[in-house]
């Protein structure tokens, strides 16, 4: 169809409404990378809206120079490694075995899996159980409860189940193993599928605070995310003990304040996330689209 | 699967002997879900006793359902149900309408338009993938009393004479929470709907056009119609997570305490009522199995009535 005048108006009229709706989701953005990047005595005065007044690398030096936030950032980058390796390659792995279609526990498996997607226990006895394994203020809580997702396993398997048979089957005529074909015809054949469920994931990973702030609350086990909130709960006056290191450091002659070392570590904390998105963007679309309509 | 019935006990065998690797696989799975997910739930008979620790199990006193009584005797328990609910609603509405209109407006920016599309989908998706922890950040960056700058707009278009202390007013709250959850999420709850407007037929939009709707009347008349039963069943099936109004924007900005009235939901009750006092293990833990039964029997149901819409638009 030909666009007529007044289509052309109303094409305007849209493009300056998503004009607005992009500028609402990257301001809040914007505002906090010239904050985190503008002299923090400065910035208290107030109007530092578009670019930064005076600029400094001293908000960033001093999350950097301060070794618990540098822990933290360190804890934070192992979990999310961690994490996703492990639950990519085991969901993979169980999705593979339930992809059978044959396999005699199949449907047992299914809905033993299945169900724990509904069922909670809660917080409580969840913390009862990570207590008598042993796993309170141990790296290892941030690891062992998301090995595998169910929906994760769901998602993989719809994938595997289009991929052509015979491939599998042609590897088994040659002697391979069941773990062998899965990680030498499977994985690499999933790729695109496996690239979708690590981003949810490492994105899951990185971003959560609570598992942090309830099995281990122990400092040297502290997240970046956990950091974050504890400067943020500081700052609405939660009764939650300021952060030694944002004390300290304003006795120094170099001052931070709260604003500008948050908005720092905002930065620090998205970058990751926003570095990897992009490229994984075509793959997850689809993807997203295939197991709703399922 | 028609296997696990009509096979006989021999052929079973004989299929798992076959099977040895992938059964030999899947026994630590079995282990695992029983571990993390199956076990915890024996932490339940909490709930019905009167949790000591330092006791061992068979020494607790069971109470039966004491601490249920006591939770619906709770006037605080109405005020965190209320409060859930009447957040889960706003996010709910607010959701819903955003997250259309705006995969509509999307659909319209054709031809020479397109790559403005796909920039202004890409960003829109982008709040996503924040943490609510970076998200509470910017808010009360944003609505910040000394250099916020939705204050400093206001009152510089003269529309207000003071600034006001938006996280501090309880009126205000409920619908903090609704518009930072459409900031978070319209962008990526647009996609199914633009997935939808797709297989809608383009012979109904020629045919519109040629009975002189025009670009609105076709949005309207076919566009709409086009994604009705997608938004109807995405509602239903949305509907069911109503006590879960979010945590973690409810604790983190509602905890200044000027807002505690409305900011609690259940699940902070839970936090608060589970570790915050002593010896509330027991009482916690009859309130997150409150909310985990009540729950999901809305969410089974709601996904039912779902699939049956669904089934409906299909046949």
């Amino acid at each position: 169809m030909k666009k007529t005048f007044g289509d052309k108006v109303i094409d305007a009229i849209i493009v300056f409404i998503m004009c607005i709706v992009v500028i609402i989701m990257l301001y809040p953005m914007w505002n906090t990378l010239v904050i985190s990047f503008n002299d923090a005595l400065d910035s208290i005065k107030g109007g530092i809206y578009f670019w930064p007044r005076k600029w400094t690398l001293y908000n960033y030096q001093s999350i950097f120079k301060t070794d618990k936030i540098f822990r933290a950032f360190l804890i934070s980058v192992a979990r999310t490694l961690l994490t996703t390796v492990l639950n990519v390659f085991f969901s993979g792995l169980l999705a593979y075995v339930l992809s059978h279609k044959n396999f005699v526990f199949r449907k047992h498996l299914t809905v033993f899996m299945v169900m724990t997607m509904y069922i909670n226990a809660g917080l409580i006895p969840q913390y009862f159980l990570y207590r008598s394994l042993g796993l309170i203020n141990k790296f290892w809580v941030y690891i062992l409860p998301s090995l595998v997702g169910a929906f994760n396993v769901i998602v993989i398997r719809t994938y595997i189940n289009s991929l052509p048979a015979s491939l599998v089957e042609s590897a088994k005529i040659d002697g391979a193993g069941e773990l062998r074909i899965y990680c030498s015809i499977i994985i690499p054949m999933c790729l695109p599928v496996l690239a979708t469920v690590a981003l949810w994931v490492a994105v899951g990973a990185w971003n959560s605070w609570f598992d942090s702030y309830i099995f281990a609350p122990k400092q040297e086990l502290s997240t970046l995310q956990y950091e974050m909130m504890k400067i943020i709960a500081s700052s609405m006056q939660m009764g939650i003990k300021q952060p030694d290191y944002l004390t300290e450091s304003q006795t120094s002659r170099n001052t931070v304040t709260p604003n500008s070392l948050r908005a720092a570590m905002t930065i620090v904390a998205t970058v990751p996330i926003l570095v990897v998105y992009p490229f994984l963007q075509k793959y997850f679309v689809t993807i997203n689209i295939g197991s709703v309509k399922e | 699967m028609a296997t696990s019935k009509t096979v006989s006990k021999k052929e079973f065998w004989k299929l798992a002997r076959k099977q040895k690797s992938l059964i030999l696989i899947s026994i630590p799975f079995f282990i695992y879900f029983f571990i993390f997910n199956y076990l915890p739930l024996w932490g339940l008979t909490l709930a019905f006793q009167n949790y000591k620790p330092y006791h061992k199990f068979w020494e607790q006193e069971w109470v039966g359902l004491l601490h249920f009584k006591n939770l619906f005797t709770d006037p605080d328990f109405y005020r965190v149900m209320r409060n859930t609910i009447g957040m889960s609603l706003i996010n709910l509405a607010l959701g819903f309408i955003t997250a259309i209109i705006f995969a509509l407006l999307l659909n319209e920016l054709t031809g020479n338009l397109y790559h403005f599309k796909r920039v202004v989908q890409t960003i829109s998706y982008m709040p996503h993938f924040l943490s609510w922890i970076i998200v509470c950040g910017l808010v009360s960056n944003i609505l910040s009393m000394d250099d916020g700058i939705l204050n400093e707009i206001l009152l510089r278009s003269g529309l207000i004479k003071e600034k006001i202390h938006f996280l501090g007013k309880p009126e205000y709250f409920w619908w903090i929470v609704g518009f930072t959850n459409v900031w978070k999420s319209m962008g990526w709850n647009s996609i199914i709907y633009l997935a939808a407007i797709t297989s809608i037929d383009p012979c109904l939009y020629e045919a519109a056009a040629i009975d002189g709707y025009g670009r609105f009347g076709r949005m309207w008349h076919v566009t709409l119609p086009g994604i009705k039963s997608t938004i109807i069943v995405l509602l239903i099936m949305n509907a069911g997570w109503i006590l879960n109004a979010g945590f973690e924007m409810q604790y983190i900005l509602g905890s200044n305490g000027l807002v505690l009235d409305v900011s609690e939901t259940i699940d902070i009750f839970v936090l608060k009522r589970g570790f915050g006092r002593s010896g509330g293990f027991s009482f916690g833990t009859a309130a997150g199995m409150f909310k985990t039964v009540v729950s999901t029997i809305i969410l089974l149901l709601c996904n039912k009535i779902a699939a049956l819409l669904d089934e409906e638009r299909l046949v």
